[in-house]
């Protein structure tokens, strides 16, 4: 199955009080507004597309490989073998928003330009979440039980960010003009990557205990395993 | 109020407009391009720094008054130039290679300018060779490194070992900042120190510039 699609802008814009709760800031009319301001620009300069391509456990292992420059220990290694079904993803929320956030920095619109980027990367997050939840409904439309998704991304979790070589070359983003820079950083800059994980909700969970856990600040992985279980 | 203390009060409110044109009344009134920047401009940011620090604004507040900063600044650049006005030290920032994260680094970079300092930004994506270069070339006291992915931190480490390779070590001194970075990794590293957020990361290029100085 190799799949190019189109996202809907409503399913992936995130509420201004998510947007205020993330940056931790209070719900107050003058950041609303920002917030809703960025919201609009994104409204009109967003093209948010993927491309998601299913591929069998060995041809993953290939891919996850690299070249070498993973952590000994990862979540993946778990969590693959466990797997029923895996596919390669990237999504973006196209060039013209990376554009503005970068506009509004140099014009020193640093407000606007730094709420613009806070909501675009919750939009990009939303897309990898939606191209997600597509792997599902294609796993149901073919009669498959319906299976807990999460994406996994390079530069995460122990996954060196020069994995994205592989996974470009199997995966051929630039179908959806998202393309690969010398040191695997993608242009356009909202956009992510990596391998959708479906299985039973349990597939996974890990001990976050693996060496570069103690250098994560954020724990994301806590809250993403625990949303599986009262979402199964 | 004087003219400077206007521009300070301005500035804290976010009121670019109004910064710009009590600027351009300062200038025209002959005062000094520093004594405008250090009592107008800068008084200003070392007010809304400090109640940031204080989590008294937030950031979107901060970074309204830095525009308004700019807005005054704008005018004075020239002329600090024709004075040939010592800034407080120059700095080279940039996120490392393989990272593509760039918010954390700008509000750096931001509240430095805010603090006086000269701000060589080199964007994302940097390697270690064009850090070193950079602050080789421009003069710069400090690099300042920004990585978000526990993935592309290691890279900070090439910066230090680059720089002692090169005998720079203690001529250029290193601030690391990001996510995923903690003073216990910029120990391992060998970098002089760590900025927790933005806010203490200027704390920190104060302490290393006067170190340098001594």
């Amino acid at each position: 199955m190799r799949e190019v699609f189109t996202l809907a802008l409503e399913d992936l814009l995130p509420d201004p009080a998510e947007v205020l709760a993330a940056r931790g800031l209070p719900d107050e009319a003058r950041y609303r507004e920002l917030v809703e301001a960025a919201r609009s620009e994104i409204e009109a300069l967003a093209e948010p597309r993927g491309v998601q391509e299913e591929l069998t456990r060995e041809e993953f292992a290939e891919v996850y490989r690299g070249d070498g420059g993973n952590d000994t220990e990862t979540p993946l290694d778990e969590i693959v073998p466990r797997a029923d079904r895996l596919a390669l993803f990237a999504v973006t929320l196209g060039g013209e928003v990376s554009e503005k956030v970068s506009a509004r920095f140099g014009n020193r619109d640093l407000a606007a330009g730094w709420m613009l980027d806070a909501v675009a990367s919750l939009a990009a997050d939303a897309a990898a979440h939606r191209a997600a939840v597509n792997f599902s409904a294609y796993g149901r439309r073919e009669g498959a039980p319906s299976l807990a998704v999460l994406p996994y991304s390079p530069g995460y979790c122990g996954w060196a960010v020069s994995g994205q070589r592989r996974l470009f070359a199997k995966l051929r983003p630039e179908e959806v003009g998202i393309t690969l820079g010398p040191s695997c950083v993608m242009q356009p800059l909202k956009s992510v990557s990596g391998v959708l994980v479906a299985g039973p909700p349990e597939v996974h969970g890990f001990d976050n205990e693996f060496d570069f856990c103690s250098s994560c600040s954020t724990r994301e992985c806590e809250e993403r395993i625990a949303r599986l279980g009262r979402n199964a | 109020m004087s003219t400077l203390k206007e521009i300070a009060a301005c500035l804290e409110r976010g009121e670019d407009q109004r910064v710009h044109e009590l600027t351009a009344e300062a200038v025209a009134a002959g005062l000094a391009a520093t004594e405008i920047l250090d009592d107008g401009l800068l008084a200003g940011m070392a007010v809304v720094g400090e109640r940031f620090r204080k989590h008294e604004v937030f950031l979107p507040d901060v970074l309204l008054a830095a525009r308004a900063m700019y807005a005054g600044l704008d005018l004075l650049e020239p002329l600090l130039k024709a004075e040939q006005a010592p800034r407080r030290g120059k700095v080279v920032l940039g996120t490392v290679r393989g990272d593509q994260h760039d918010i954390g680094k700008n509000l750096v970079g931001i509240m430095l300018e805010g603090a006086g300092y000269e701000v060589i930004d080199l964007g994302i994506d940097v390697t270690p060779e064009a850090f070193v270069d950079a602050a080789e070339k421009e003069g710069a006291a400090v690099i300042g490194l920004s990585a978000l992915l526990t993935t592309t931190m290691g890279v900070m480490g090439e910066v230090t070992g680059l720089l002692r390779e090169r005998g720079l070590e203690g001529q250029v001194r290193t601030l690391i900042g990001g996510a995923p970075v903690t003073a216990d990794f910029a120990r391992q590293i060998g970098a002089d120190a760590f900025g927790y957020d933005a806010g203490d990361s200027v704390i920190q290029v104060q302490a290393l510039m006067e170190e340098t100085a001594c």
